[in-house]
């Protein structure tokens, strides 16, 4: 059970054994995923049938993906959008952590439960309801006013609200963590100092809470790169790279696909090992 | 301060409030003529009439509980050993590797799952090679392969609370009950299941949600005999455009969620707010 209680030697193997299978269970897609992206088949299956990088570099009879103008396209789509929700969350989470940390009001943990729904609303839901009220609006604008606003119609813009609408949760509940351990007397002995209020929150509050702002911002990133649900209700003609992903499995599979997909296994474990190794340097902050 | 009220405002209101009304006044309307409605409560008649929508959401909510449930017996052993049995260095690398496989996109996973098991997949390949199978089998399109996918994309969400619950669980009280003659049995469920229950309700409400409101993998894994219920919202709204309807079936995955969630924290008496800011 713990180590420190004796343990038979069956039940050492069978612990160890339930660890490798375990963890073989979470490795194995991912690994078979990157396998095929370099067989030399034009379908993504056994048996193997030698090396190739024509699914990253091919041209001409095999495409491959720096090749495919509209993957390539729908990577360029899912980047501008994940920025833009990043800048959003951001923004919009510091606002609310000091809202929530430093505010003082009625119905403050009434408006702090509400600020954590949108994590317990199925994202599909949370799509076709923006999805039905920006049309209400758009409809509005067009009757009243004889307006055509196109950004309500399906599209990028709706998908970068619809996203940002649940995202922003994780990036104030980020941020707001911080901020709770914040020691104000350090602003106010920059205060009794002479410093501004907007000198102490760029000089004092707003570099203790970097760390924060930098994790919430690659979660943020990293959530609408990834998001499906919300996105697939509210996507126009230029579908993000998930969306084009999901309907190209649906016809049929291309190791292109393969070489995508490890492409983004490389670009997240690199931003993982790089959040993963903040913690030390923060720690290191901290006792200096 | 209102500076800082206005953004949140806007957010809540703009993006959540006012949408969700919307979304209830479409699903209580019926058009009667072009552009002319009434209230009705036709689309939930609909619901309830035609058999194919409510078992799609019994079916759904079913196979979203048995997800739970299988998500919960599979991360226990393996959060318990990266808890409690490895330590040092190898507990921290251990750790990471569970988390390294969620960094990665659902769609790449379930890529990954359909190369596994479709008919000319790997493990086809394998079984038959191994002589198990005389020709290759087509392990995807079952339920099974559904609830397979659906623990897996689940699974670092149990793991991450249920590992936190027993790092916080004293080893003495472990060794205290040993010495008093504890078996494996009872300490598991005298000591450690009451420990642990925040952890275990915070990462089955998770893990339920996010189950019940998947589309990904029920779709591509279950293909067209997956019958999962966002599928039908998305058909409705989507494909047929018929808002009305797509509307109702929105509003009652949210209460069948609301509901389920808050049966899970009263049954085991955790609050709402403490569960999402554990997680």
């Amino acid at each position: 059970m713990i180590p420190s209680l004796p343990r038979s030697r069956w039940s050492r193997y069978a612990t160890a054994s339930y660890v490798v299978a375990f963890f073989v269970f979470l490795f194995v897609p991912l690994v078979v995923v990157a396998i095929f992206a370099f067989n030399d088949a034009n379908y993504p299956a056994p048996p193997w049938r030698g090396f190739t990088l024509d699914w990253f570099l091919g041209r001409g009879g095999r495409i491959g993906l720096f090749g495919d103008g509209p993957l390539l396209k729908s990577i360029g789509t899912s980047v501008i959008v994940a920025t833009w929700v990043t800048l959003l969350s951001v923004a919009v989470g510091t606002a609310n952590a000091f809202l929530l940390e430093r505010g003082r009001f009625r119905w403050k943990s009434g408006l702090s439960l509400l600020m954590l729904t949108p994590l317990v609303i199925p994202g599909v839901i949370l799509g076709i309801s923006i999805l039905a009220f920006a049309s209400r609006i758009a409809q509005l604008a067009d009757d009243v006013w004889g307006l055509e606003l196109d950004f309500l119609r399906p599209g990028l813009p709706l998908v970068v609200a619809g996203q940002f609408s649940y995202i922003v949760s994780i990036a104030t509940l980020t941020i707001a963590a911080r901020l709770k351990r914040f020691d104000v007397a350090l602003e106010e002995a920059a205060l009794n100092l002479g410093a501004s209020r907007a000198a102490v929150l760029r000089t004092v509050t707003l570099p203790y809470l970097r760390p924060a702002l930098v994790g919430a911002a690659a979660i943020s990133f990293l959530m609408s790169f990834e998001n499906f649900n919300t996105t697939l209700m509210l996507v126009g003609s230029n579908p993000p790279l998930t969306i084009r992903m999901y309907g190209q499995m649906r016809e049929g599979a291309s190791p292109v696909l393969n070489a995508v997909s490890l492409l983004l296994m490389v670009a997240s474990a690199l931003i993982a090992l790089a959040l993963l190794r903040r913690p030390a340097h923060d720690a290191a902050d901290r006792q200096a | 301060m209102l500076l800082l009220v206005a953004p949140a405002l806007v957010w809540l209101v703009g993006l959540i409030v006012l949408p969700h009304l919307e979304l209830a006044l479409i699903s209580l309307r019926a058009r009667v003529a072009p552009r002319v409605y009434e209230l009705s409560l036709s689309q939930y008649r609909t619901f309830f009439d035609e058999p194919l929508y409510w078992h799609t959401f019994v079916r759904t909510a079913a196979m979203s509980i048995l997800a739970t449930i299988c998500t919960l017996l599979i991360a226990f052993p393996a959060a318990w050993y990266i808890a409690k049995i490895a330590h040092g260095r190898a507990k921290s690398i251990l750790f990471v590797l569970c988390l390294i496989p969620f960094w990665v996109s659902e769609t790449v996973r379930t890529l990954g799952w359909m190369i596994l098991l479709r008919e000319s997949g790997v493990l086809p390949h394998v079984l038959v090679a191994l002589g198990i199978t005389a020709a290759p089998v087509e392990m995807l399109y079952h339920d099974t392969t559904i609830l397979v996918g659906l623990v897996y994309t689940s699974l670092l969400f149990m793991v991450v609370p249920l590992i936190s619950a027993f790092d916080s669980l004293d080893n003495s009280l472990i060794e205290a009950a040993y010495d008093l003659g504890g078996d494996d049995w009872s300490i598991l469920r005298q000591i450690i299941v009451p420990h642990a229950a925040p952890g275990i309700a915070a990462g089955a409400v998770i893990v339920f949600m996010l189950t019940l409101g998947n589309y990904l993998t029920p779709t591509l894994l279950g293909g067209k005999n997956s019958l999962w219920f966002t599928e039908q919202i998305y058909t409705q709204f989507i494909t047929r455009f018929n808002w009305e309807q797509g509307a109702a079936f929105g509003f009652l995955l949210l209460v069948l969620s609301t509901v389920i969630v808050w049966l899970g924290l009263k049954l085991t008496g955790q609050r709402f707010g403490d569960v999402m800011r554990r997680s």
